[in-house]
């Protein structure tokens, strides 16, 4: 009960407002809507401003931007939260074992990550999308991938650091095995970190995608994606900016909305904060 | 001075009209949950040449009135919503601080008003050499040329006896020691020969030896310029030592106001009778040979005490011989090792059953990483450690795991020993659960019982640590330790962080405990005073060193090493007629630990003074 009041404020109400409008619309809009919708052309009303006709516009092949940005949520919503998941199926143990028991293992394992590191994150995604193929699976495993250096940077660094606090030691020689430490002792102490950089990582999944999709690889056309919208409107921006600001504002109330959830929920998982 | 004319009394009688005085001070802050009013209505005075000390336990409002003054208190968010502070200027003129403006306080503060902070190692600019700190004020405040404040800078670090000053104006504070930092810091409060000096805790961050110069160079400082001083402090027995008035405060009110030898030898309001007798006192226990219980009045502890069990049976319970623990240094491009800190030399001592040994010694002497190498939590280098006729150190992971059963530590943080995101319940459940040592239907007796040992309240099982006091989550790790029926615990500082009152109360639960379980205690303390309360046998470490080890009468009545002896002479002592502070006090700075790679110390060699007596002799 006290869980739920503690979403009862501004922050929390409008950011699971915003998160849950966006999975609804990610969910039902392509069952409610015919895909044709958005890839339906009409060279007569091209880069159209909004009216009652296209609600929010049309984009430079005349195509209707309310469709595109509805039938692309789940594109997007779910390239991102798969790749973000991904990265934290894998960044998570990597950066927990590396900051936990330090040392050689530690060594190892961060001197990879660093290898990955090296190369800027959408660069990496290219080659791994360019080399696997491009679909949308493998442009989740690319982003994921490409992603999950530093996410295992920051766990390692935050285990790093509560793994020297008191309480660890203490449990340790009250007989704790390093599984038990790592799970109930480490682990919760770093979850506002992962809680927080993992809602922003969704906001950065969503432009990689696009960068991808731009660069051929991501999302094919004619399917539309918010990056996708994005990258193509760069060249109408002067004559017709609502291509642009259309799925921009879908993307930045989505991270917007993800932000203010993930802050309340770290808040919630924190016993520490008053409800 | 002598040690036993009531102080100063050169002083009190030229003391003039006060420099500064409060009236019905009232402070506030506003926080999300509400008005937390820190000072309710607080009035005292300060005359020049005078040494007042504001007394009381965290939460009682004495820094909230320290930070007013200086009206810093409104960048933390707090408000002076009533009273006054009058202030007497050069001049004969009189500002009330509560209402200047910004404009007049910047050029009363660090001008008129000097402040000392606790914390020398960060209330310097690290990025700024010793004569920029110092010379900042000056130039602000007075007109002299680049040249003279230079000149007046030395003149300062001269004035705090700094050795080596020229020096000294080019290094940074990171090259400066703990002391001399503080040292710094009072030549900066000072650079303006201000009217009223305002010291917040300044030696609680200090070793004692530290503590001491830091004091008797205020005292000095004090007489040399006239300035009417602010002490603040939660420590009696600094009190003792540098008080000419005492103001007590509890929770943002004054309890009880007056000259130090009143307050006492004869205090009148129970709250300051219970602050006094909670003190332990260097000295109060010679004669005795055993452990006693301080007089917490009101307090259940004291009431079943059962001094009989506090004696031992005299069956070796802990033996370590020979323990060397060393941390490497890197260095160089390649970070190969290139030194080694010696944090523990050759340590060797015995533990009996139910007995409390004690290891003394100032920061950096290598006490606490003694008590973690016996631990294993850092690992030793060489040496033995018998416990219960188990060699510790040549058990393989699994066992060293099981071994720890028997052995537990209580830390001195009770703030970052629990773990924030467990409920009490679980916590202290938790070595129960990984030694397996009881089912989950027993489980639940066990930690009610151990709750009512600790004398915490049931209803705290599903609490978070963070809902409890310092106090009482010490409890909580003391109750975690001992789950287990641990034959030796410990305790790693375990009261230092915890105000007199609950400190006492604390080390009370330990001594029942003991008498009641047949607990041994490591007890590592930095504290002279909480030693001689609470243990039967010392051990003085100095350098790594045991220097001087022997039963609590032998090391408190007839110390024999020099650095025992500097250590002891060192306590304040909390008796306003016995000032053992006297003018400006200095000990040898200790040397560093740090050795090269392959370096071999000496073989330690002990004399033996009287049975179980033993000194080092090299």
């Amino acid at each position: 009960m006290s869980v739920f009041k503690k979403f009862l404020n501004f922050k929390g109400l409008t950011g699971m407002v915003l998160v849950f409008c966006v999975v609804l619309i990610a969910i039902f809009a392509p069952l409610l809507i015919p895909p044709e919708f958005a890839t339906r052309m009409d060279m007569r009303a091209r880069l159209a401003p909004p009216d009652m006709a296209h609600w929010l516009g049309t984009d430079q092949l005349g195509r209707d931007l309310f469709y595109r940005v509805m039938l692309g949520a789940r594109t997007s919503i779910g390239i991102a939260t798969s790749a973000v998941l991904m990265s934290l199926i894998i960044g998570l143990p990597l950066g927990l074992i590396s900051g936990y028991f330090g040392g050689r293992t530690d060594n190892i394992l961060m001197r990879l990550v660093d290898t990955l590191l090296s190369f800027p994150a959408l660069l990496l995604a290219l080659v791994i999308s360019a080399v696997l193929g491009p679909n949308l699976q493998n442009t989740i495993i690319a982003i994921g991938v490409a992603f999950t250096p530093y996410l295992a940077r920051l766990i390692r660094g935050e285990a790093l650091r509560v793994s020297q606090m008191p309480y660890v030691e203490a449990a340790k020689s009250s007989g704790a095995t390093n599984i038990r430490l790592i799970i109930s002792h480490v682990l919760p102490n770093i979850m506002p970190v992962v809680i927080v950089q993992s809602t922003i990582s969704l906001a950065f999944a969503i432009l990689a995608e696009a960068g991808l999709s731009f660069l051929g690889l991501g999302t094919q056309p004619p399917e539309a994606s918010w990056g996708l919208m994005i990258q193509a409107s760069r060249d109408y921006l002067d004559r017709a900016p609502w291509t642009a600001l259309v799925p921009g504002t879908a993307v930045a109330l989505t991270v917007l909305g993800l932000n203010m959830f993930g802050d309340v929920l770290r808040d919630v998982l924190d016993p520490r904060s008053k409800s | 001075m002598n040690n036993t004319s009531p102080p100063n009394s050169e002083n009190s009688l030229k003391i003039e009209e006060p420099v500064i005085s409060l009236d019905h001070l009232r402070v506030e802050f506003e926080t999300d949950g509400g008005t937390v009013v820190a000072v309710n209505d607080i009035s005292f005075k300060v005359s020049a040449g005078e040494t007042v000390c504001l007394v009381g336990e965290s939460g009682s409002g004495k820094s909230v009135t320290s930070l007013s003054l200086m009206r810093l208190v409104e960048f933390g968010g707090g408000k002076i919503t009533g009273g006054s502070m009058l202030l007497a200027r050069e001049g004969n003129e009189t500002v009330d601080l509560a209402e200047v403006g910004t404009s007049t306080m910047r050029s009363i503060r660090g001008n008129e008003i000097g402040m000392i902070f606790q914390e020398p190692m960060t209330s310097l600019n690290p990025v700024f050499t010793i004569e920029r700190q110092l010379t900042d004020g000056l130039r602000l405040h007075t007109n002299l040329s680049a040249n003279e404040t230079r000149e007046k800078a030395l003149e300062l670090l001269k004035e705090v006896r700094i050795p080596d000053p020229e020096k000294r104006l080019r290094q940074y504070p990171h090259e400066l020691s703990g002391g001399m930092r503080q040292r710094v810091v009072i030549a900066m409060a000072m650079a303006c020969r201000p009217r009223l000096l305002i010291a917040d805790e300044p030696t609680t961050a200090l070793d004692v030896t530290i503590q001491a110069e830091i004091l008797s160079l205020i005292n000095r400082l004090k007489r040399e310029t006239g300035m009417a001083v602010l002490f603040i402090t939660h420590d009696m027995a600094v009190v003792a030592q540098m008080a000419d008035r005492v103001v007590v405060m509890y929770q943002g009110n004054l309890i009880e106001e007056g000259t130090v030898e009143n307050i006492f030898a004869a205090p009148k309001e129970d709250y300051t009778k219970a602050l006094l007798a909670a003190v332990p006192r260097l000295g109060q226990m010679s004669g005795t040979t055993l452990p006693k219980l301080l007089d917490v009045p009101g307090s259940p502890a004291t009431a079943k005490a059962a001094p009989k069990a506090l004696e031992i049976d005299g069956t070796p319970l802990l033996e370590v011989k020979n323990l060397v623990t060393r941390f490497p240094v890197y260095g160089g491009i390649f970070r190969r090792k290139v030194a080694n800190v010696h944090a523990v030399e050759n340590v060797s001592f015995t533990i009996n059953r139910g007995e409390t040994m004690a290891l003394v010694g100032e920061s950096g002497c290598g006490k606490s990483s003694c008590g973690r190498s016996i631990l294993r939590l850092v690992e030793p280098e060489s040496g033995e450690i018998i416990l219960n006729d188990k060699k510790i150190l040549s058990l393989s992971e699994r066992d060293l795991r099981s071994a720890r059963r028997d052995m537990q530590m209580v830390f001195q943080d009770p703030f970052a020993s629990l773990n924030p995101y467990m409920r009490l319940r679980e916590q202290v459940a938790e070595p129960l659960n990984n030694f397996g040592l009881a089912s989950k239907s027993e489980i639940d007796d066990i930690i009610r019982d151990i709750f009512e040992k600790v004398e915490l309240p049931l209803s705290f099982l599903r609490r978070f640590p963070h809902e409890l006091s310092g106090g009482q989550r010490q409890r909580v790790a003391i109750a975690r330790a001992i789950v287990v029926n641990p034959s030796l615990v410990i305790t790693d500082e375990a009261v230092s962080a915890l105000d007199v009152s609950v400190q006492a109360q604390v080390l009370n639960l330990m001594m029942s405990l003991q008498a009641e379980l047949g607990l041994s205690y490591l007890f590592i303390s930095h504290d002279m005073a909480v030693v001689e309360r609470v243990s039967h046998k010392v051990g003085v470490m100095y350098l790594g060193r045991l220097v001087e080890v022997g039963s609590r009468s032998q090391i408190f009545e007839n110390p024999q090493h020099e650095y025992t002896r500097a250590l002891m002479a060192a306590v304040p002592i909390a008796d306003p007629n016995k000032r053992n502070i006297s003018n400006d006090m200095s000990f040898k700075p200790i040397p560093s630990p740090v050795f090269p790679v392959g370096h071999i110390p000496e073989e330690p060699e002990y004399e033996q003074v009287e049975p179980g007596h033993l000194i080092l002799r090299n």
